[in-house]
């Protein structure tokens, strides 16, 4: 990241600062943990979507070629959300898509089937990276609770030192700028017509009034 | 020097960095006391304001002593004079600053031939922000260069603390803004969405230009408490219909004046779903922004009523009910706060004792403290509201 820090210095005039040191990132341990478990949620997944019949193959379950691209996009979803400001939604919604993908893995781990170490292998990996998930997304959980910290009320904080009575309205003399006003203060059809009717009169007076 | 540097998504580092120098005749260098993390820099910090790079230092709100000034701004600031920087930076001299637009300066974006690509026509140079508007570096800083600096200042007094002050640079000129382009009347009820710090100012904005109501609405309790405190009605959208209350509040008639004070990362909330349908468009670059307080403002805004909106949004919004808006013949008004144009009526209203804008500081930090506090302010831990940090 430093050497893209330094490459967009040639976007900057030579008075503005440079680094010179880097300090310590807002990001925590489990916030760069979600985002390489997203970055493996999108590697994954383009793989499930765009070698589905070469995953089958090797898991023994050719024709559920569709059943694994599906879970290619989902696998995209899960990696989109981790690498969003969403991360803990996107992590433990990587672990809910673990649990499917051990469901189906289990379905596939059948002694019938010529593939039964891959999907052992499969299921092994999937195992693995769920105990992961968990852990990050459990701490992402902790650590962006908005729980975290004190409960405060603020109905101290009025702002108006001289209290709410003599502050109110203390502005109802500023005298708005005319591009600022939503209508010209007395502009109605008689000014325009010459003529008057009930209605415009009764317009007048309320804006009279409110003025 | 310090300063809080921007380095992607959710990673901002308290780095080392050069000394800004004085690179035009109307610069000035400012030795910041008082910075503040500002929601639209959260905005920054989720990488949705597009064109951030690497390496850009952060902070639009300061503070602080000149220690610098060049040859052109001499005179307009001497060496020891204490300002408040406005984020927006201004030449004073274009058409846009002659008619008080501010924010919207013609000459100040030094990035503005991509600007001009992108909005069609360049915005006014803030600091800290997208290279959009210029990309000049933040506030967020021991020091900060302010460039056209001897328009680009508000000269503020001694024995008033930086606390009272120190939001004349945006928060409390956003939230008057707010309030003022509204074109509040006596008559009105004006409800106000978000009660974050802009939130929060455009509340105590509405009520001294003498609103007959004021309502905010949040679903935080302790930004619900300080908006009752001000002396608003508040309504905690987790647990009763805003629009329902709304309309208790007027007689079944909508409230006049709606402000935006949310913009463009609304709550997700499965009670409402375009919330939803919102976050995972956003999430996959198929929509800018999360709109749903402008959807809930044109449904309950009277007829006739003013949409004011000051809340920021990036780029494409889906899903906004125009035609109901038309056919409401609604106004609406928005932008970037003007800051300057309001901000010698704001002095002398905290001068006179009618406001005091500290009331919103709820965390105090160092530099080094910044990186974590940009966690607290954005996960709404520890209560908190507003956070100054003190180079």
């Amino acid at each position: 990241m430093l050497s893209l820090t330094t490459a967009s210095d040639i976007a900057r005039s030579p008075g503005d600062p440079k680094i010179v040191a880097t300090g310590p990132s807002s990001r925590g341990a489990s916030d760069r943990a979600a985002i390489g478990l997203g970055w493996f949620s999108l590697a994954l997944g383009m793989t499930e979507l765009l070698a589905a019949s070469r995953l089958t193959r090797a898991l023994g379950v050719e024709g559920h070629e569709t059943l694994v691209r599906a879970m290619g996009v989902r696998e995209i979803a899960h990696g989109i959300t981790s690498l969003s400001p969403d991360k803990k939604v996107g992590v433990w919604s990587r672990v809910a898509g673990d649990a499917l993908d051990i469901a189906g893995l289990l379905l596939a781990y059948r002694d019938d089937n010529p593939k039964k170490t891959n999907v052992g292998i499969a299921l092994a990996s999937v195992l693995a990276v769920t105990l992961a998930d968990i852990a990050t997304a459990q701490a992402l959980t902790v650590r962006h609770s908005p729980s975290r910290g004190e409960k405060r009320n603020y109905s101290d904080r009025s702002g108006w030192p001289r209290g709410f009575e003599n502050s109110r309205g203390a502005a109802a003399d500023f005298e708005k700028p005319g591009d600022m006003r939503a209508a010209p203060a007395a502009a109605n059809a008689s000014q325009v017509t010459g003529r008057t009717s009930p209605a415009t009169e009764e317009f007048s007076r309320t804006l009279e009034a409110a003025e | 020097m310090r300063a809080l540097v921007w380095h992607g998504k959710e990673d901002v580092r308290c780095d080392t960095v050069t000394d800004p120098e004085i690179e035009d005749p109307r610069d000035a260098i400012v030795k910041v006391t008082s910075c503040a993390i500002c929601g639209s820099d959260l905005h920054l910090f989720h990488n949705f304001i597009p064109a951030m790079l690497p390496g850009d230092i952060l902070g639009h709100e300061m503070m602080g002593e000149v220690v610098e000034v060049g040859s052109e701004a001499k005179g307009s600031l001497n060496k020891g004079d204490r300002v408040v920087v406005p984020f927006t930076i201004i030449c004073g001299e274009c058409e846009q600053c002659r008619r008080g637009n501010f924010s919207v300066c013609q000459r100040t974006n030094r990035k503005k031939e991509l600007a001009d690509k992108v909005f069609g026509h360049a915005t006014a140079g803030l600091f800290g922000y997208t290279h959009l508007t210029g990309g000049y570096p933040g506030g967020q800083a021991e020091y900060v260069r302010v460039p056209f600096a001897d328009t680009t200042h508000i000269k503020v007094p001694d024995g008033i603390s930086d606390e009272r002050l120190l939001f004349l640079g945006d928060i409390f000129p956003t939230g008057w803004q707010a309030a003022v382009q509204a074109d509040i009347k006596p008559t009105d009820t004006v409800a106000i969405w978000g009660c974050g710090p802009v939130g929060q100012m455009a509340i105590r904005s509405a009520l001294l230009l003498g609103a007959r109501q004021v309502v905010a609405i949040d679903y935080l309790p302790e930004r619900l408490s300080m908006a009752e405190a001000a002396g608003a009605i508040t309504i905690n959208f987790l647990e009763e219909s805003v629009i329902e209350r709304l309309n208790d509040l007027t007689g079944g008639e909508g409230p006049e004046k709606c402000i935006d004070a949310v913009g463009m990362e609304a709550h997700i909330n499965l009670g409402q779903p375009d919330s939803v349908i919102d976050r995972v468009k956003q999430m996959t670059m198929m929509e800018n922004d999360r709109p749903h307080v402008l959807r809930e403002m044109i449904y309950v805004c009277r007829p006739a009523g003013v949409i004011s909106i000051v809340g920021v949004y990036s780029g494409l919004v889906d899903k906004i009910p125009f035609g109901m808006a038309m056919n409401k013949g609604l106004t609406f008004r928005m932008g970037q706060c003007h800051v300057n144009r309001w901000t010698d009526d704001l002095l002398a209203r905290i001068e006179d004792g009618q406001i005091d804008p500290s009331f919103v500081v709820t965390h105090t930090g160092t530099l080094e403290e910044g990186p974590e506090l940009y966690k607290t302010f954005r996960d709404k831990q520890d209560s908190c509201i507003k956070v100054v940090l003190k180079p």
